[in-house]
């Protein structure tokens, strides 16, 4: 074994690879499980693209056969419901784990200077999570797929001038069609290859900035431990704690994340008469309809998702982190988190009455939050300096700028 | 070597030149290539072919709707009576005002497409008109909109009558 080891050592750099990144890769002490949430996310990829692929096995993309070969899958394949519920379910909680770990990304304010990529990296991966995860949905060719599918390439009649072309070149069709199920599922298989490449290039990032951690400073070398054997554990911990939950799911409620509507197979000229987005497109959908404009509401929701990836630059402190030591940014933090339950909670809904109002505010809150957040963190950092800064901080904040007047040779002495 | 040094020496941009040439070539080349893969998820012959539609008018009662399948989209042919001819001829429908004349060949027949102008759902029949049930667009006997989010009126399909009581969705070629 030593032998085979020292063999492909002089060729690739197996040891120093595992030594660098794994048994001496460098992680903080101080993480807490809310630091699980990436690795978690890597396994449920794991869980999506082996139960992706036995589905695949035996589904046909085919719109006459579509809905049938699903029920085959049910019903005939040995441990077919098995493979089929884990990935109907893995779906949801794929979004729960991203979610949470945006959150943290947030409240810690992990996404601050040097992680900026990562936090690019990340919102790239979260489209692509959310394109896989429309174009699965039409699969099974129920009416909640089917509609599903119909409204939302609806959207793209939002380009200028050539939106009604768009959308027949999208759906191969008039309307969505046979076409479009064979185009879906191509996609829809082709998609986790892409994502793997950009988990890729985040853990590449991440290896090089190293984790961030719930100070929001970078530990010096004593703080930080070996990512194995405390991390490696500490991750598998987590995953058995998230297996035991997926799977209550799974086999005790696995209907919950699907629409019931969506066990009656399509029907091009009837319209379920509640139509639903899967829960982790509820805000986006809310905010869609908030305004009553095709262009416009479309414009919202894209904004609504790009408008993420200017935060390193709308946060204006200089004071490190994020929501732990400054309360203002902590305010923030619970307005928005409150403000997305809401508009889960109206996208769910029929809009009517004062729900439409209420999805208007919420819609109109979204973006002021952004808005403020450069005034406002601008004025916490006075507030905070007022009240007196532990002077370590001070000290990392004058260090910090040093270096860039170093940098951007702006030396006095 | 001395030769070609002295070469760049006297004419640099000659080189500049091929560079640009062999970049504006290959880049000519890479997007005409794009071409076929991008028609070729354009609708095919076979659904192209299906783009005409032949609808009895006979079984349709004064007052009554019927819906059917053109290019794979809901089309809504509504025999109208006397009574609704009057009511949608008094009025010039909502946000996207036009007379009912405009709107139909002959008074008595309303053929429209069954799809929302917002989102693309398929609008359910009322007696006043329809109503999409996904974002609460009204549509009157018309097809006109009345209100809701949907931008403008239920679109009019190309359609000829073949004869009294047949017509004819679509045009032959598209
Ligand atoms: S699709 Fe009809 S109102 Fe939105």
């Amino acid at each position: 074994m030593n032998k085979l080891v020292a063999w492909i050592d002089q060729r690739f750099p197996l040891t120093q690879f595992v030594k660098q990144e794994l048994t001496e890769y460098p992680t903080p002490r101080n993480l807490s499980y809310l630091w699980n949430f990436g690795s978690l996310a890597a396994l449920v990829l794991v869980l999506q693209v082996i139960t992706g692929i036995f589905l695949a096995m035996h589904y046909k993309a085919d719109a006459k056969l579509a809905f049938d070969s699903v029920e085959h899958i049910m019903r005939d394949v040995n441990y077919g419901w098995l493979i089929r519920y884990m990935h109907s379910t893995g779906a949801s909680a794929f979004f729960i784990v991203i979610y949470i770990h945006m959150a943290r990304t947030l409240y810690y304010g992990s996404f601050r200077k040097p992680r900026e990529l990562m936090w690019w990296s990340g919102q790239g991966l979260l489209i692509l999570l959310m394109a896989t995860a429309f174009m699965g949905y039409l699969l099974p060719w129920g009416q909640m797929s089917y509609w599903g599918a119909q409204v939302i390439t609806n959207l793209f009649r939002a380009t200028p001038f050539i939106g009604d072309q768009v959308v027949i070149w999208l759906r191969g069709d008039f309307s969505v069609g046979d076409a479009t199920l064979t185009r879906f599922f191509a996609l829809h298989y082709l998609f986790p290859f892409i994502i793997i490449a950009a988990v890729g290039f985040h853990m590449v990032a991440l290896h090089y900035v190293k984790s961030s951690n719930p100070s929001g400073i970078n530990l010096q070398a004593k703080d930080n431990i070996p990512f194995h054997p405390y991390y490696t554990i500490k991750d598998f911990f987590g995953f058995g704690v998230f297996l035991i939950i997926y799977f209550v799911f799974v086999f005790y409620s696995p209907n919950t994340f699907i629409e019931a509507d969506n066990y009656i197979p399509a029907d091009p000229l009837q319209t379920p008469a509640h139509i639903v987005p899967e829960w982790y497109f509820l805000p986006f959908y809310a905010i869609l309809r908030a305004i009553p404009d095709l262009f416009g509401g479309v414009v919202a929701m894209a904004l609504s998702i790009i408008i993420f990836a200017v935060l390193p630059y709308l946060d204006r402190s200089k004071i490190p982190g994020g929501a732990r030591y400054r309360p203002f940014y902590r305010l923030l933090f619970v307005v928005f988190s409150i403000d997305v339950v809401v508009l889960s909670y109206v996208g769910a809904k029929p809009p009517e009455g004062g729900l439409i109002l209420v999805g208007q505010i919420a819609t109109f809150m979204y973006f002021a939050l952004f808005t403020a957040l450069p005034a406002i963190s601008i004025y916490e950092e006075k507030w905070l300096r007022r009240r007196g800064l532990p002077p370590e901080v001070e000290e990392l904040i004058t260090a910090e700028e040093n270096q860039r007047d170093i940098r951007e040779g702006k030396t006095q002495s | 070597m001395l030769k070609k040094e002295k070469s760049d020496v006297k004419n640099p941009t000659r080189r500049d030149f091929l560079t640009t040439a062999t970049g504006a070539v290959a880049g000519a080349g890479l997007v005409g290539a794009c071409w076929p893969f991008i028609q070729s998820m354009n609708p095919t012959m076979d659904v192209l072919s299906k783009a005409t539609t032949e609808v009895d008018l006979g079984v349709i009662k004064p007052g009554e709707s019927k819906t059917v399948e053109w290019q794979g989209k809901p089309v809504f042919i509504l025999h109208r009576t006397d009574k609704q001819i009057d009511e949608m001829r008094a009025s010039n429908g909502g946000k996207d005002p036009i007379e009912d004349e405009k709107r139909v060949d002959v008074p008595n027949w309303l053929v429209v497409v069954g799809l929302c102008t917002h989102l693309g759902c398929v609008p359910s029949r009322k007696e006043e008109g329809w109503l999409c049930p996904c974002h609460g667009s009204v549509y009157d006997n018309s097809g006109r909109i009345l209100k809701g989010p949907a931008p403008t009126n239920l679109e009019r399909p190309p359609y000829q009558f073949l004869s009294e009581s047949k017509i004819l969705i679509g045009n032959n070629k598209v």
